[in-house]
């Protein structure tokens, strides 16, 4: 077994652990909060009768453990449950909105990642330059304005000229021409945001692999400073570029609530926000295990195409 | 999305015109028996459900036993308890027994849960409503198409389709509204709506509700059980304030009972309790007190706006010799654990369509939402008689007293009442707007038209 296998076999399992430890403190922390689940789906609203009969219905009267095994077992079984709001099935209920999400994840992807790693190179190339400075100010800005602001100023400016809608109406019958065209503002508002994070880190770790006594080598054999950066300091820089990319993408996909609330997307976010609001608890656990394990699976995905840039380990035998 | 049910795809068995007046819907008359307990529906005929099912007794059975039962878990059981039995004598009569007299009953029928579906297929979307269901995705999105077939003719429902989108974010539903991309927002954000008023082609939709806010006193605990201190509590409030800085001014002043301007028999007579310092330390050393403290319990998980509330009293309450700490407390959890539980807490109703109704729930002695446990002899007795009188200037008489009473000796603090306020453009139209509840009391895609 290669010392990669390994690694990559540790983090296998490293991943599941956490993801079942996640499962418990997401359980636990709905069975902390204050009041009982047919108290909270109820609220001012509740009688002893309706409360009971939803306990009875829920199965709320049987222990906590208990309980938390059956959910475990039902979700191993692929089963989330079915919502409290509508009696849905949950898996079908979020298929559809983790296709969505995923869908505007993706188009961030392809829009931010060749920009921002691009811009990064661009800025290590001419460190210090006008160009890298002016790089590092738009960057700057963009971390700096919340994303909620960029929204509405997207919106202000291209959406009530009649350019884009302010909000997204998708379903499954939408083609794709129509679905990239609605979705247009909220992936510029998200591609501002995560472009700068991956650009100041692509800049930052090219920059600190160009002070490694290899680089100083290829540049005393005369190596032109292009080719030095493209051949010798882009792999080994790779790593922390790719994690950076796999964070901000596992954010694009937990972290959109905000845009997805403001242009209506019909994503994960926005469910997990009306889920909440109407205390549809098992919506509210399913979602936060499936972002749990999107977090989970980016940065073990991160974690292995780090190992797999490091030449050392990927040639050990 | 309940308007699409209950205004569009469904039709119930009464409705509310714009004045408040019960009129026909699927039920073309009715009658009730001298002390208003026995209830003879004659159906209207030739009605189709969706599905193509001749609408029937049978449905409207089957319809109203799906709120029913001991496993009921529907917000309507109130409504629905009190029957003991329904039958129908042919297909188009039905009589039902309530275990004692109410003359509301036909206007409780309006509510928005009490729509009429097929025996054979409750709940999937079919009614005999202007608007056949194309697509659903709850908490989404929702079309739907006219029904070619509607009782109604081409009196109502006179929109080709209809679109609704589930829009949470406040500022997500102005910009929509702005941007072209809705002709019609419900709950339009008050702190912007005086831009959004100002662009072009944006009309304003702005009526009385029957929801309030309130601080709550338990009556049975101390300070709380003189009535002198309530009166002082209440002399204290500035209304005028709160109804300016927690609503924008998009409300009623309230006078420390449930029945607000939007009700049949609200008493527009009782004298508005005034925001009176001197009055309030009077009723102070009437109660024997020279200054007092109390805590009072908010958060916004009462109501939005309820901590602003609770310091604006705090404020207005200073001059008179009050001291009220406000006790900021999490939301979560505020209706089982704050609620009922503390002596003076925030608290809200969304208010109930007819009088009996909430007075019913919350105010008569020893009932469970009767978060005051506020008990009045005098008051009991005028509730239970006024229910089953079926002489509507004697009703109204009766309502009044009430709501004095409830005002002079009652444990809420009411200070105001919340308007509805929706926003939509030029090119929608519509007649006198109902207040039952919010859109033209549920009925707006039915009543509406583009001009």
């Amino acid at each position: 077994m290669t010392p990669a296998v390994k690694l990559i076999l540790q983090r296998l399992l490293l991943g599941l652990v956490t993801l079942i430890v996640v499962s418990m403190v997401i359980f636990a922390a709905v069975e902390f909060l204050p009041g009982d689940l047919a108290e909270a789906t109820l609220g001012q609203e509740a009688t002893e009768e309706t409360v009971a009969a939803i306990r009875r219905e829920l199965g709320l009267d049987r222990p906590p453990v208990e309980r938390y095994f059956v959910w475990l077992g039902n979700i191993l079984q692929g089963d989330l449950g079915v919502s409290y709001a509508n009696g849905r099935a949950i898996t079908e209920i979020m298929g559809t909105r983790a296709q969505n999400t995923l869908f505007l994840a993706a188009m961030v992807a392809v829009i931010a990642v060749p920009i921002a790693v691009g811009l990064g190179i661009v800025a290590a190339l001419y460190r210090n330059s006008f160009v890298d400075r002016f790089i590092n100010l738009i960057s700057l800005s963009a971390i700096s304005i919340p994303e909620f602001l960029i929204a509405y100023l997207l919106i202000v400016t291209l959406s009530r000229s009649g350019l884009f809608p302010s909000f997204v109406v998708i379903d499954a019958t939408t083609t794709l021409g129509t679905r990239i065209y609605q979705s247009i503002l909220p992936a510029l508002a998200l591609t501002f945001v995560v472009s700068a994070h991956m650009m100041r880190m692509t800049r930052a770790s090219i920059i600190n692999v160009l002070s490694s006594a290899y680089v100083e080598m290829a540049h005393i054999k005369g190596a032109p400073r292009p080719k030095v950066i493209m051949a010798h300091a882009l792999p080994n820089a790779l790593a922390p570029i790719i994690n950076v990319i796999a964070i901000n993408l596992a954010w694009l996909v937990v972290g959109v609530v905000v845009v997805e609330v403001i242009f209506v997307y019909p994503g994960l976010g926005q469910l997990m926000v009306d889920s909440v609001a109407k205390r549809d608890i098992p919506v509210v656990q399913a979602c936060s295990l499936f972002f749990a394990s999107v977090y989970i699976l980016l940065n073990l995905a991160a974690d292995i195409g780090a190992t797999l840039s490091n030449p050392r380990l990927r040639h050990a035998t | 999305m309940a308007i699409l049910g209950s205004g569009a795809v469904y039709s119930r068995l009464t409705e509310v015109d714009a004045d408040g007046n019960v009129t026909a819907g699927l039920a073309e008359s009715w009658e009730a028996s001298p002390d208003a307990a026995v209830w003879t529906f004659q159906l209207r005929k030739g009605v189709e459900f969706h599905n193509g099912k001749p609408f029937t007794a049978e449905d409207v059975i089957a319809s109203i036993d799906h709120h029913r039962g001991e496993d009921s878990k529907s917000p309507i059981k109130q409504i629905v308890d009190p029957i003991l039995t329904m039958e129908a004598p042919d297909p188009h009569t039905v009589v039902i027994t309530l275990d004692g007299g109410n003359a509301d009953f036909a206007f409780l029928l309006f509510d928005y849960h009490l729509c009429m579906m097929p025996s054979d297929a409750i709940g999937q979307g079919i009614g005999t409503g202007g608007y056949m269901v194309d697509s659903f995705e709850p908490g989404v999105r929702a079309v739907a198409k006219r029904n070619p077939n509607y009782f109604k003719g081409d009196s109502r429902a006179h929109f080709d389709s209809i679109e609704l989108i589930n829009m949470v974010d406040p500022a997500a539903r102005s910009n929509a509204l702005l941007s072209g991309g809705v002709d019609f927002i419900a709950q339009a954000d008050l702190k912007t709506l005086k831009r959004l008023s100002a662009a072009p082609g944006v009309v304003i939709n702005e009526q009385p509700g029957t929801k309030h806010f309130m601080f709550q006193m338990i009556t049975t605990q101390d300070p709380f059980t003189d009535n002198h201190v309530r009166e002082a509590l209440k002399y204290a409030v500035d209304r005028q304030s709160i109804l300016d800085k927690v609503l924008v001014g998009h409300g009623q002043i309230g006078n420390d009972q449930p029945i607000g301007p939007a009700n049949r028999y609200h008493d527009p007579n009782l004298a508005q309790r005034p925001y009176d310092p001197d009055k309030a330390r009077f009723h102070l050393k009437k109660a024997g007190m020279e200054d007092l403290s109390v805590d009072l319990a908010t958060s916004d998980g009462a109501f939005v706006g309820a901590v602003d509330m609770a310091v604006l009293f705090r404020e207005s309450a200073a001059p008179a010799g009050i001291n009220v700490e406000v006790d900021r407390v999490p939301g979560d959890g505020y209706w089982s654990d704050i609620w009922r539980k503390r002596a003076f807490c925030a608290s809200y109703s969304s208010g109930r369509a007819t009088e009996d109704w909430i007075l019913s729930s919350s105010y008569l002695s020893g009932v469970p939402w009767n978060a005051t446990q506020w008990g009045n002899e005098a008051f009991d007795k005028l509730l239970v008689a006024a229910r089953t009188e079926l002489d509507d200037a004697k009703r109204r008489e009766m309502y009044g007293e009430m709501q004095r009473l409830i005002s002079q000796d009652g444990g809420v603090i009411a200070p105001i009442f919340t308007n509805h306020v929706e926003a939509h453009n030029e090119k929608l139209a519509h007649d006198d707007v109902g207040t039952v509840m919010e859109m033209d009391s549920g009925l707006l895609i039915e009543r509406w038209w583009f001009s």
